[in-house]
């Protein structure tokens, strides 16, 4: 992580391009964020993980670990070669720590650190029922949660008498272990580990603690601690600290000038630091000397703010009240099991650290107050509903060195400078600041600074309306509001225009408004919706017809291909499982669907912002592998969902089995068989910027999955903005995913019976676009290509053959192939 | 000063009550395409159909509307907005479409082109 850190910051600076690099990983992925492992256990991909961007100006040599340093000849060798070098920077992390306990080589006993022991741990868990984590500390408690999701009954030993014993007091550790109990984990505090016990076959048995508990296991993870990993600096006699790490100066250079260190094997001033943080802030200095800078490490700041097993803690600066007469302020709350405690100078004035757990929403203002004067009353800032109150009040006092983001130094007066330069949102900030960029724990914050600077976040969808797209959706449910003219006279003014008039369209549709052409509905369509096809660049359209899951019979295919070859249209499979059918003029439109419509087709909605289509992989009726029927599925929540118009663009795929051959994870909703259900993932995206879906469900029902996706597109239909994919839509929710489950799964906002409702009345009100126009001799008539002459084609459509299909004649965009390469006309 | 005197002849290409309010037609008028709108309150605009941008025969195909004071079109192939009355492009400067006259005369609508005899 520290070392991608290091080559994206020497990358960015380096805008002369004077720095050629090369990655040397012992690992065979490109770095991933470890912070985060247990993740992988819970639904993410290794992508996710993924911290790695690619740039073609580094050489990333995966799986191909440095051996030797030869500093006189400066020129580090791998198993494949030698690489000279001008400046060399070590970023080898740490390796974990395994006591020197009898038996701990038996097998099923594993190491908690990189994505290849998780695959271990997974494949020797298969048939396991019992795992134990030795060591009850952050990393342990991360080991823990990843067993427990596997499904194994889980047990912590740790020796110290309490939980994250060097992030948290005793009070803290104690509410920590009941969260942490409660989960199911049972936790052994103050008891080591003195032997592990292995079968007559070698594998573990289970492990003996010092007060004599036998806890019988078939996992044992040890999480006790993590060493520097200098032995590459060893070897080449370059100076280590007492308790290992490279010793580096202040500007982490080591004895020789031409080698550095960063991160968790770097021994700055003789200390190593474990956390992210310092080793992201050592990566910065290192790049900055790199191209001539005199950055030196700040030292560091050691708070934390985790997600442990679900449950928020959170330690800052001097957290166990070592400074000489410091007082401390406790807040304990059994009810909402909250924990927290702010260590404060002798006079009461000055905030020195303190520890939060159960809810860490005042972390942010709280960090950045280390040092400095209490941003408010203690109590205020320390009971869960003062988080807010006290976030306001702090902000202002907080002085403009204080840092915001501590994952990337961003300081308070960084942060206002940018908005002065005009950064006028978040994502601005992000980009401008790399402020919140990490953990995403200051983002509230950056919220809050924009506002303090009186920047108003406008939520105006255009000049007409200076509404936000849900606030107009709620105008128009509550109020009733049935047509434009309506509501652009009582709520807004002008006549409106291509951005409000679409929205307003969609939100009439998707409360019900029947045919989306009639009355004034149409002046407000864009012109897809108005044509029911897709514009092209040359003004002809694309003719989807809707194929269900990509099933189709033979009959069926065959009118597809006649009626493309009888008005000579350009016909292209889709990514969707579906055939576009492209050059189709507006007057040729109702001529093309009542073939269509005839044979048994209908609109496929290809040019709403609307569900398109659920993809499938062929499923358990053909599939060998195959667990379910994702083809059945597929067809009936397209069917169900069909004519949804929604803020945008609606995409689905059900995969049979967790191969996931129907790429089910890039789409707004997606659906993997299990052997006893469904998985619901959402929020995924192709597209511009791809995400991955989040796992939302897992093994529901076929009813219960309805039901869920039911609530998931309503309440993303009532609450998103325009032109808002769900993926974007959950990431900027606040809360996110948690949010969004308590919402529609536990009914938080009380909401679900109402948007059950919504969505069994679009079921029952769906009709065909296409034949509702052919049905309506009126209806027809809006499509001609000229008022004055409607059977005349527009003269300056012409088509030309490529590859034995007519595209639009002329002005095409070159390839740019080489013609070596014999493209086939 | 020199006042040119243009001549217009007429030509009907529909009756009013075929435009629907806030929406556009195309019509050919000899060899050239106008595209034809009608605006909330009733009055008549025409400019070419040509998008000067795309270079696709659309315009008529675009979402009427207002910005300011001004009755608009957009695009619907990339949404530049254009200002009915003087066809110029409010997004993109120095681009514009070219206008036309046009009005309602006995329920129909014509429109104007230049003729060399009066």
């Amino acid at each position: 992580m520290v070392g991608q850190r290091f080559v994206e910051a020497l990358r960015a600076r380096d805008t002369a391009g004077s720095w050629r690099v090369t990655v040397l990983a012992e690992e065979t992925r490109p770095a991933y964020d470890r912070v985060r492992l247990s993740a992988y256990f819970d639904g993410a991909s290794a992508e996710e993980l993924s911290l790695h961007t690619p740039d073609d100006g580094v050489d990333l040599r995966l799986g191909e670990p440095a051996r030797v340093i030869d500093r006189d000849r400066r020129v580090v060798t791998t198993d494949a070669g030698e690489y000279p070098y001008d400046a060399l920077v070590l970023a080898t992390g740490s390796y974990p720590f395994v006591p020197p306990v009898d038996g701990r080589d038996a097998r099923g006993v594993f190491v908690y650190r990189t994505l290849d022991d998780l695959e271990r741990i997974r494949a020797h868990a298969q048939n396991a029922r019992t795992g134990v984590v030795i060591g009850g500390g952050l990393l342990g408690l991360e080991a823990a949660n990843a067993l427990r999701l596997l499904g194994l009954g889980t047990h912590v030993v740790e020796f110290a008498p309490r939980l994250m014993p060097l992030q948290v007091d005793e009070a803290g550790g104690a509410m920590l272990r009941r969260y942490v109990e409660e989960l199911g984990v049972k936790t052994h505090l103050g008891a080591a580990t003195t032997a592990v016990r292995a079968r007559a076959d070698g594998r573990v048995q289970g492990v003996t603690l010092s007060d004599g508990t036998w806890l019988p296991a078939d996992v044992v993870v040890v999480a006790a601690g993590i060493r520097p990993q200098d032995t590459l600096a060893r070897q080449a006699a370059l100076p280590v600290g007492d308790r290992g790490g490279v010793l580096v100066d202040d500007a982490c250079r080591t004895a020789d000038e031409r080698i550095w260190a960063v991160g968790e094997c770097a021994a700055v001033a003789g200390v190593c630091y474990g956390l992210v943080a310092p080793g992201y802030a050592m990566a910065e200095v290192v790049a900055d000397r790199l191209l001539g800078g005199q950055a030196v490490f700040p030292g560091a700041d050691l708070s934390t703010k985790l997600k442990l097993l679900g449950v928020d803690v959170a330690s800052f600066g001097d957290a166990h009240g070592r400074t000489e007469g410091s007082l401390d302020v406790t807040f304990v709350d059994p009810a909402t099991r909250v924990y927290a405690k702010l260590v404060l100078s002798d006079d009461a004035r000055t905030l020195l650290g303190g520890v939060l757990v159960g809810d860490a929403s005042a972390y942010p203002t709280l960090r950045a107050s280390v040092g400095g004067p209490l941003p408010g009353p203690p109590l205020a800032l320390l009971a869960p509903a003062g988080a807010e109150a006290g976030a306001g009040t702090g902000l202002a006092a907080l002085p403009g060195a204080a840092q915001v983001c501590s994952c990337n130094a961003v300081t308070k007066d960084h942060i206002l400078g940018a908005i002065a330069d005009g950064c006028t949102d978040v994502p601005a900030l992000k980009a401008c600041t790399r402020a919140g960029t990490s953990c995403g724990s200051c983002v509230p914050m950056l919220k809050q600074l924009l506002s303090v600077a009186g920047v108003t976040q406008s939520k105006s969808l255009c000049e007409h309306f200076a509404h936000s797209r849900q606030e107009l959706f709620d105008i128009v449910r509550v109020r009733g509001v049935r047509t434009f003219s309506q509501l652009v006279t009582e709520h807004g003014k002008g006549r409106g225009c291509d951005i409000c008039k679409p929205v307003v369209a969609s939100i009439l549709a998707s409360l019900g408004s029947g045919y989306v052409l009639d009355g004034e509905q149409a002046a407000l369509q864009d012109t897809n919706d108005h044509f029911l096809a897709n514009i092209q660049r040359d003004g002809t359209y694309s003719v989807v017809p809707r194929i269900p899951g990509g099933e189709i019979t033979p009959e069926k295919l065959i009118v597809i291909g006649e009626v493309a070859r009888d008005f000579n249209l350009y016909t292209k499979i889709t990514g969707g499982q579906r055939i576009d059918l492209f050059g189709a003029r507006v007057e040729q439109l109702p001529r093309i669907w009542r073939r269509l419509v005839d044979a048994g087709f209908e609109s496929g909605h290809a040019y709403g912002k609307a569900l398109r289509t659920v993809k499938s992989c062929v499923g358990s009726t053909w599939c060998r592998y195959g667990v379910q029927d994702s083809v059945g599925l597929a067809v009936a929540l397209e069917l169900r969902y069909r004519g949804l118009r929604a803020p945008h663009k609606l995409k689905s795929a059900v995969s049979g089995c967790a191969r996931e051959c129907a790429e089910a994870r890039s789409k707004d909703f997606g659906i993997i068989a299990t052997d006893t259900g469904w998985n619901l993932y959402v929020g995924g995206n192709g597209g511009f910027r791809p995400r991955h879906a989040d796992l939302f469900a897992s093994d529901l029902p076929t009813d219960d999955l309805v039901r869920t996706i039911d609530r998931f597109l309503m309440f993303y239909i009532r609450t998103a903005d325009r032109l808002q994919r769900t993926a974007a839509w959950i990431e900027a929710m606040d809360g996110g995913i948690d949010h969004l489950r308590a919402v529609i799964v536990d009914d938080s906002l009380g909401l679900c019976a109402d948007l059950d409702a919504a969505m069994d009345r679009h079921v029952a009100s769906y009709a065909d676009e296409w034949r509702a126009t052919l049905d309506d001799p009126e209806r027809v008539r809006r499509f001609t290509s000229f008022v004055n002459a409607p059977d005349t084609p527009d003269p300056m459509i012409t088509f030309e053959v490529e590859r034995g299909q007519p595209v639009p004649a002329g002005g095409r965009v070159p390839l740019g192939l080489p013609t070596s390469m014999g493209v086939r006309r | 000063m020199t006042v040119d005197v243009i001549a217009l002849r007429w030509t009907a290409v529909c009756a009013y009550d075929r435009l629907e309010p806030e929406r556009g037609v195309a019509a050919l008028i000899g060899g050239a395409q106008v595209a034809i709108f009608r605006t909330h309150d009733g009055e008549l605009f025409a400019i070419d159909n040509t998008d000067p941008i795309a270079g696709a025969n659309v315009m008529s195909r675009g979402i009427v509307g207002t910005r300011g004071d001004a009755p608009t079109v957009a695009s619907p192939l990339h949404k530049q907005v254009y200002d009915l009355r003087s066809g110029d492009c409010l997004d993109v400067p120095g681009v514009a479409v070219g206008t036309h006259p046009v009005r309602c005369r006995d329920g129909a609508v014509e429109i104007g082109s230049a003729t060399d005899r009066p």
